[in-house]
């Protein structure tokens, strides 16, 4: 006899238990089927970043949102998850570069959004003094900042568990089949049914697509960050460059922590994700030429998670296509993280009430049906 | 061919391939050649050979007597990275290098297993090895009184070299349990197939009764005791306590495969329960699942320093044959040679398997020194839903600092696996990821490559 409940919820990293979480909350008995553990590809081991800033329009309602329960996060998942709101600032380091990002605060003041703010070089030295001098401005979001990813995927954790909501660890699923109007899902060890599926498998969000009939391309791709020896406090905000792959975040203990999008190589096949010498040689250089004084500090500690990439680097977010009862979140292109606790609720407005309160049409799985598959 | 490690293994490596006219790189962290057994030998002058003895002397037998221009030694080279496909990456004086080999032999050696009693962070509390260490290069004799604890062949040879050298000890107190002795001496034919072994042993001990440390046996609890520096060890031997003053304490609990680079090259690795520790696997010739890429010496397994070079020669041979030359007397020969030198390995393995004051140490004993971790930390965090040492890292922290796990992750894995009553294989080992040792962002930088369309 197979395991029934109201939702299957298949991948239990960030997005896969907030939405749990939002379920529980709603009176759904819910199950989440976890490959291995909550938190160990992306959800885990990415930047932390909790950023508005440079997002893509059609995030910017949901990232704004989102912001507002990290702000009391305690409230959500009963635990900080080790967010301040330390700033994020991404600078530019030519006045053409400057531009561009003028023009990207008017469009955001137009459609109604103020919490990208336009800094001019004299502000920018006043928040970085330690930034090299040919940086001539930024935007500033200062309401962001960061949170540590695992003590939040932990807490997200304990939260869905404390609501009743049961999470099968080590239940990697091998098919789905329509039972009825029911969905029944196959792990290797036992059988799950339900009428509602959610599919928040990640990277291979795209492999739980098609045992329903949807297709989305997905790129797997390995994320790479750099971890220093410990150094004196020199910078506050979470870092980033309009012209360069750059997330730059100094943590409490001294430790700065570099990312930004180099990338390793992902195995998905093994699970695993390796590191790519020649991306940890640009972000060092990348480093060097913002904070000259950073070239002799080692760097003590290297990772890569293995994250999906779309093709239009925004995620899919929403029903499924071919399938009644079923729906979509995955494919974050890197910037899940901060999105977590808006995606599960809109998921679960989705499921009980038929539809989303902030718009997510942009994120419609059908939106790949004229590009060729990877 | 590349040899990683200038010890008796990767030195014997290096010797083998260049009589069949393999042009060798070999690169060491230490200024000179010799590894930690034979630290400095090149330069060692008579009084401290005298000191270090006769098994220290025979690792001049490895050093090359005459200039060879097909062979590039490269010292104070700390590798952090190497790939698959033959690369390999480096730090020394100069800045960061890379080279390409078509065939690479890592003779990584070993290192002290940790030895976590209460107390061992103290100053004034260090391991044998680096005791053995200063004494080796720059000469260093520890002042004021000894205490030497633990268990290890490592234990009794210091303690004699600094008999020898005039030092002051105070107390040589060993772990090792009575028990062990009972099932090593089920190995004992082994160990009498190396004679050698077997006759140093003796002269060891021999030696020991002479030079008159007080000398404890089977002893329990031990704690160092101190508040800025460490003043006294404190144990108990049959249930009565002792407490020994002293201004050093060198601890020692054997010897380990240094697996940071098999880790973070992802080669299997298969638990050796009698020793508790990960061996990288491998197969004749040290070959591994890399076809490339061979394992020599202690790395792959403690053997021991003789038994080490004779691996070195084997991994040397294999590829020599690889490369098509004649190679199968020399393998049948030294195979032969080893396997007797490999007989009394049962025996010692029994006889030193780490005892439990270091498998499982009491809640406030630090586990993780970089991040300070305790072994209590680790237990709390085992029952919040810890199921393995990646977890435990991610939520605990230990294994993030600048030595990536070196030290504590066998301990770390032992206590884990122990609060979760878990076989240690199901708590897994910390990932690894390159660069496997600290590199500054100039010379990461020197790497930078246009990116990718």
């Amino acid at each position: 006899m197979p395991d029934t409940s109201d939702v299957i919820i298949v991948g239990g990293g960030l997005h896969g238990l907030s939405t749990a979480i939002h379920l529980a909350k709603a009176g759904l008995n819910t199950v989440v089927l976890e490959k291995d553990h909550p938190g160990r590809h992306a959800s885990g081991v990415n930047a932390g970043g909790v950023r508005r800033l440079g997002r893509h329009l059609a995030e910017v309602p949901l990232s704004v949102a989102a912001l507002e329960v990290w702000e009391n996060i305690d409230d959500f998942v009963g635990d900080d998850c080790g967010f301040s709101a330390c700033g994020q600032i991404q600078i530019a380091e030519t006045e053409a570069e400057l531009a561009q990002q003028a023009a990207r605060v008017e469009e955001l003041r137009t459609l109604g959004f103020e919490h990208e703010r336009l800094i001019d070089q004299a502000a920018l030295r006043q928040i970085v003094p330690a930034l090299a001098r040919h940086c001539v401005g930024a935007i500033w979001c200062p309401e962001d900042g960061a949170a540590n990813p695992y003590r939040t995927t932990q807490a997200y954790f304990r939260t869905a568990r404390s609501l009743g909501v049961r999470v099968e660890l080590g239940a990697a699923v091998a098919n789905i089949e329509r039972a009825g109007a029911d969905w029944q899902v196959r792990t290797v060890r036992d059988s799950f049914q339900a009428p509602v599926l959610v599919n928040t498998a990640g990277a291979w969000g795209h492999r739980v697509g098609r045992m329903i009939g949807d297709d989305a391309p997905v790129e797997p791709a390995a994320p790479m960050l750099m971890i220093t020896e410990r150094v004196e406090p020199f910078i506050t905000p979470v870092l980033g460059a309009a012209g360069r792959k750059l997330s730059f975040k100094q943590y409490g203990n001294g430790t700065v922590m570099i990312g930004g999008g180099q990338r390793g190589r992902a195995v998905p096949e093994r699970n695993i994700a390796e590191t790519k010498l020649a991306g940890m040689g640009n972000s060092a250089a990348t480093v060097k030429a913002l904070f000259p004084q950073l070239g002799p500090v080692n760097v003590v500690r290297c990772w890569a998670g293995i994250e999906a990439i779309m093709p239009d680097v925004i995620p899919v977010i929403g029903p499924s296509k071919a399938a009644a009862g079923a729906y979509h979140a995955f494919g974050f292109s890197g910037h899940g993280f901060q999105l977590s606790p808006i995606v599960g609720r809109l998921l679960c407005e989705l499921i009980t009430e038929g539809k989303s309160s902030l718009p997510i049409e942009a994120f419609a799985i059908d939106r790949f049906d004229n590009v060729q598959s990877s | 061919m590349a040899v990683i490690g200038a010890g008796p293994a990767g030195l014997v490596a290096v010797a083998v391939a260049r009589q069949y006219g393999i042009e060798t790189a070999l690169l060491d962290e230490q200024p000179r050649a010799g590894g930690q057994i034979y630290r400095n030998i090149g330069a060692a002058d008579e009084a401290m050979t005298a000191i270090l003895g006769p098994e220290y002397a025979q690792g001049r037998d490895l050093l090359p007597s005459r200039d060879d221009p097909g062979r590039h030694d490269i010292f104070g080279a700390s590798v952090w990275q190497i790939t698959r496909d033959g690369g390999i990456y480096y730090s020394h004086e100069s800045g960061a290098s890379a080279l390409t080999a078509e065939h690479i032999i890592l003779a990584t050696g070993a290192i002290e297993r940790p030895m976590p009693i209460p107390g061992w962070t103290l100053p004034g509390v260090m391991t044998a090895g680096a005791g053995q260490t200063l004494l080796k290069n720059p000469g260093l004799l520890p002042q004021g009184k000894v205490v030497l604890a633990g268990s290890g062949p490592l234990l009794w040879l210091l303690a004699a070299q600094y008999g020898r050298a005039g030092v002051d000890i105070a107390a040589l107190v060993e772990t090792t349990p009575r028990a062990n002795l009972h099932r090593a001496a089920l190995k004992l034919p082994g160990l009498l197939r190396e004679g050698e072994l077997l006759r140093q042993g003796r002269a060891l001990r021999r030696e020991l009764k002479r030079l008159g440390p007080r000398h404890f046996k089977d002893a329990r609890g031990l704690r160092a005791v101190g508040e800025e520096h460490v003043r006294a060890l404190c144990f108990t031997v049959g249930g009565q306590e002792h407490e020994i003053p002293c201004d050093l304490l060198l601890l020692h609990m054997g010897v380990t495969p240094n697996v940071q680079f098999t880790r973070a090259l992802d080669l299997p690795h298969d638990w050796d329960d009698v020793q508790r520790c990960w061996r990288p696997r491998s197969g004749p010739g040290g070959a591994t699942e890399i076809s490339n890429l061979r394992l020599a010496g202690d790395g792959a397994g403690i053997v021991g320093a003789r038994a080490a070079a004779l691996q070195g020669r084997l991994a040397a041979l294999a590829v020599a044959g690889e490369m098509g030359e004649a190679v199968a007397n020399a393998v049948a020969e030294a195979g032969n040679e080893l396997s007797r030198r490999l007989a009394a390995r049962p025996f010692l393995d029994r006889l030193f398997a780490p005892g439990a004051e270091c498998l499982d140490p009491p809640d406030d004993t630090i586990v993780c020194r970089c991040e300070e971790v305790t072994a209590g930390g680790i237990r709390d965090l085992a029952a919040r839903g810890c199921r393995d040492v990646n977890q435990l890292k991610a939520l605990g922290r230990p294994g993030m600092g600048p030595c990536q796990g070196r030290m504590c992750g066998l301990t770390v894995a032992e206590v884990l696996a122990r609060s979760l009553n878990l076989p240690i294989e199901d708590v897994d080992y910390f990932r690894l990821r390159w660069p496997a040792k600290p590199v500054s962002m100039h010379e990461l930088a020197m790497f930078a490559e246009a990116e990718d369309a």
